[in-house]
């Protein structure tokens, strides 16, 4: 019973809800005239848009109909029919090779995978078909129009097969694009920029945020940049590099960091690959210190890529070497997720260790 | 006809009276060889339909003690059920709880027509068919909670139960998966000639995976003793089969591979079921069985189970087609037992479920260490610090 205490004070169920995300201080920003709503309505926003000004724009998946799990396809299939927003069988394979057929005849094909954990049948199609398509036909054909829709990440009680982090595996792969939103109003212009985007990418939601994550998102049709990461918090002493859901936990460390007098430097990747290397580069010769954190397991995730091209590029800027607070090397855990997870007091731990380094 | 009712009535009454203990912590069913018990005869619901087979006859050989244990262990399952529903909603459970109540009647009679050393593979609804196999209700409880106590120490959660003595591979999250598995295992039995059989349950939103009929052609080619059981309750989470599947007959989606469509509700259809495609599968490599049954909770406890279909659906199969109740008035028109004495059975089932869980309730959560064990013996070397690192640390063994 004293271990189930401590794992719930270890836990980041804390202060999450219904907090907005500090707003980023970049060029290019939606007007900020919009409704607060979450991160389910902002992609649902998305998706209506997409299929409004497209006709050749479709949404399926399994279950999408009725709204989707997670309530991100709800008044789709109402709105636009149920020729263009569909179910389909449980067959991850069959969705993304039948998305990619779709997508090869020149139509936006949004296809859902229901968790980020049953992505793997479909990792040939993806790997294999997708990435390459426009590569091995000498650009003849291509299909660019794929994106491919999947909630991601921790929600607290998910275990093994709901709360898997698979990114890292697709940010292997040239040819795709990967690309994760923190907050719903970043979330609905990433998404159109995706569905856009001539190029198959995979847009990954964090779970944990549909409904706890809410903010004011323009009611109007907008895009935000792909490959451009954001710096959302301005800092001297040290660079903290996530994304999706992790964002917030870093947030809070920075929070905490401040109060003992280290300014921290945050910022969201936004696409994972091709991920903008300038900007963190830029920010790493400012405050010569870099940390990575992610949920995915830390041998093998995005923030060793990350980390190794920085040391490439900015060796001798770095006074401290590159942390990172990432998932345990196991399998996601079903009742040690609190220890799992990279927590608000481990990144905090490490901000002071590599600024005292 | 009387005389045999009576005796059959005599035999059963001192089983209830004088076994009541004796029955109480057996999970799995008498053999019908016991001792100078009347054989009955019981017809199934419906016939079998057979895909490219002739199916076995309808008329079953039981017994009362068989029958009797039967109701047993199918009210000790749904009382099982319906007290994990109540633990999830009080939080005890967390994270996904699929429930099998509705269905008892395929884990059931399936186990009473093999043996411990026959495998059995399912997907993520396994509460009861880890009850079946032999699996404890303590165990069964603390391992919903996440509790070292149960049957994988905590760390797997209500879609993960296995039980390696009784051939119980698990308990699966990820859909179709189980079922190529499956057939692997039928493989090394087919080595191991000790006339083993593998059981491969799916549901019937899984039938529509490709990975199934990799595995079918596979285990065709090569002749394996696997039986693929398509429990087949209508709906794949919120689908209803029909807008899944272009066909519907799961049994006769081999095509090579023969089917046989069995009335899932009918614990009596499914035990002929499984003999019969145990004995075709030794002889002559896989079979396909098609249960037809119904759950009666929703996918999960995250799902009412009443969006997608009519309450009055759902109330009725329970009227007409429940698998507990077919079995109550078999054994009360065979004069085994009274309603009376049969209620009482109940009344015995439902404390010794109270009593599993106050049980697994005082099972500790697994120790921290066991975040590390059964990974890596020695890990990436990566050291992984607590929330504070004067307080928790450790190295990835």
């Amino acid at each position: 019973m004293a271990t189930a205490m401590a794992l719930r004070l270890f836990g980041r169920r804390t202060s999450i809800a219904a907090r907005g995300f500090s707003s980023s201080c970049e060029t290019e920003k939606a007007a900020k005239d919009g409704k607060p709503i979450n991160l389910f309505s902002a992609i649902n926003q998305a998706l209506h848009i997409a299929l409004d000004t497209d006709p050749r724009a479709y949404v399926f998946g399994e279950d999408v109909r009725f709204g989707g799990v997670f309530r991100c396809t709800t008044g789709l299939a109402d709105r636009f029919g149920r020729s263009r927003v569909f179910n389909t069988p449980l067959c991850e394979q069959g969705i993304v090779g039948f998305a990619i057929g779709l997508a090869a005849m020149g139509n936006r094909a949004i296809a859902e995978i229901q968790f980020a954990d049953y992505i793997y049948p479909a990792f040939d199609q993806i790997v294999n078909e997708a990435a390459k398509f426009r590569y091995r036909s000498g650009n003849e054909f291509n299909c660019g129009g794929l994106t491919i829709r999947t909630p991601y990440g921790a929600v607290g009680h998910g275990g093994h097969y709901h709360s898997q982090s698979p990114e890292s595996f697709f940010c292997h792969v040239p040819g795709l694009k990967v690309v994760i939103p923190r907050s719903p109003q970043q979330a609905k212009g990433l998404l159109l920029s995706c569905i856009r985007d001539p190029n198959p990418s995979i847009f990954f939601e964090p779970k944990w945020l549909y409904r706890l994550a809410v903010e004011e998102v323009p009611e109007h049709d907008y895009m935000l940049p792909l490959s451009e990461a954001e710096v959302i918090r301005q800092g001297s002493d040290i660079t903290l590099v996530g994304w999706g859901a992790q964002l917030s936990v870093l947030e809070q460390a920075c929070v905490e960091a401040a109060k003992e007098g280290i300014s921290c430097e945050l910022i969201d990747l936004r696409t994972l690959i091709p991920w903008d290397k300038e900007t963190v580069e830029a920010s790493v010769r400012k405050t010569g210190k870099l940390l990575i954190s992610h949920e995915a397991p830390v041998t093998g995730g995005f923030g060793a890529e990350i980390s190794a091209s920085i040391a490439e590029s900015c060796f001798l800027r770095l006074e401290a070497p590159v942390a990172r607070i990432c998932g345990l090397d196991t399998p996601f855990p079903l009742v040690y997720e609190q220890f799992y997870m990279p927590t608000k007091n481990k990144i905090l731990d490490a901000i002071k260790a590599t600024v005292n380094y | 006809m009387a005389a045999a009712a009576a005796a059959a009535r005599r035999v059963s009454c001192s089983l209830l009276r004088r076994d009541h203990r004796h029955l109480l912590p057996l999970l799995r069913p008498f053999a019908s060889s016991a001792g100078g018990q009347p054989q009955l005869t019981v017809e199934t619901s419906v016939p079998f339909t057979g895909h490219k087979i002739d199916p076995p006859s309808r008329s079953v050989d039981t017994n009362p003690s068989e029958l009797l244990s039967f109701f047993r262990e199918m009210s000790l399952m749904r009382r099982m059920e319906i007290a994990a529903d109540s633990l999830y909603k009080s939080k005890l459970i967390r994270g996904f709880c699929h429930l099998y109540d509705g269905q008892e009647a395929v884990a059931i009679g399936l186990e009473a027509s093999i043996t411990k050393k026959d495998a059995i593979i399912t997907a993520y609804r396994d509460h009861c068919i880890y009850l079946a196999r032999g699996g404890s209700l303590v165990e069964s409880f603390a391992e919903l909670m996440g509790r070292r106590a149960g049957c994988s120490k905590g760390k797997g959660g209500s879609m993960h139960f296995y039980k390696k003595e009784s051939g119980f591979f698990g308990g699966h999250g990820i859909v179709g998966a189980q079922v190529p598995l499956g057939c692997g295992l039928a493989f090394a039995q087919r080595y191991l000639k000790e006339g083993t059989v593998t059981f491969a349950l799916y549901g019937d939103g899984a039938a529509n995976q490709g990975q199934l009929f990799e595995a079918l052609n596979i285990s065709a080619l090569w002749d394996l003793p696997v039986i693929l059981v398509c429990e087949n309750n209508h709906y794949g989470m919120g689908t209803a089969e029909w807008r899944a599947a272009k066909s519907p007959a799961y049994y006769k989606r081999g095509d090579y591979v023969p089917g046989l469509k069995v009335d899932g509700m009918d614990v009596l259809a499914v035990k002929q079921a499984c003999k019969f495609a145990k004995e075709y599968a030794l002889q002559n490599g896989p079979i396909i069985l098609e249960m037809d049954t119904y759950r009666y909770h929703g996918h999960s406890m995250s799902d009412p189970g009443s969006t997608y279909r009519t309450r009055d659906e759902i109330t009725g199969v329970r009227q007409e087609r429940d698998p507990i109740e077919r079995v109550r008035k078999l054994i009360v028109s065979y004069e085994l037992a009274t309603a009376s004495e049969l209620k009482d059975f109940e009344k015995e089932v439902r404390k010794e479920v109270d009593e599993a869980i106050a049980q697994a309730k005082e099972s500790p959560m697994p120790d921290p260490s066991e975040l590390f064990t059964n990974v890596y013996v020695k890990g990436f070397g990566v050291e992984a610090f607590g929330a504070d690192r004067k307080e928790v640390k450790a190295v990835l063994p």
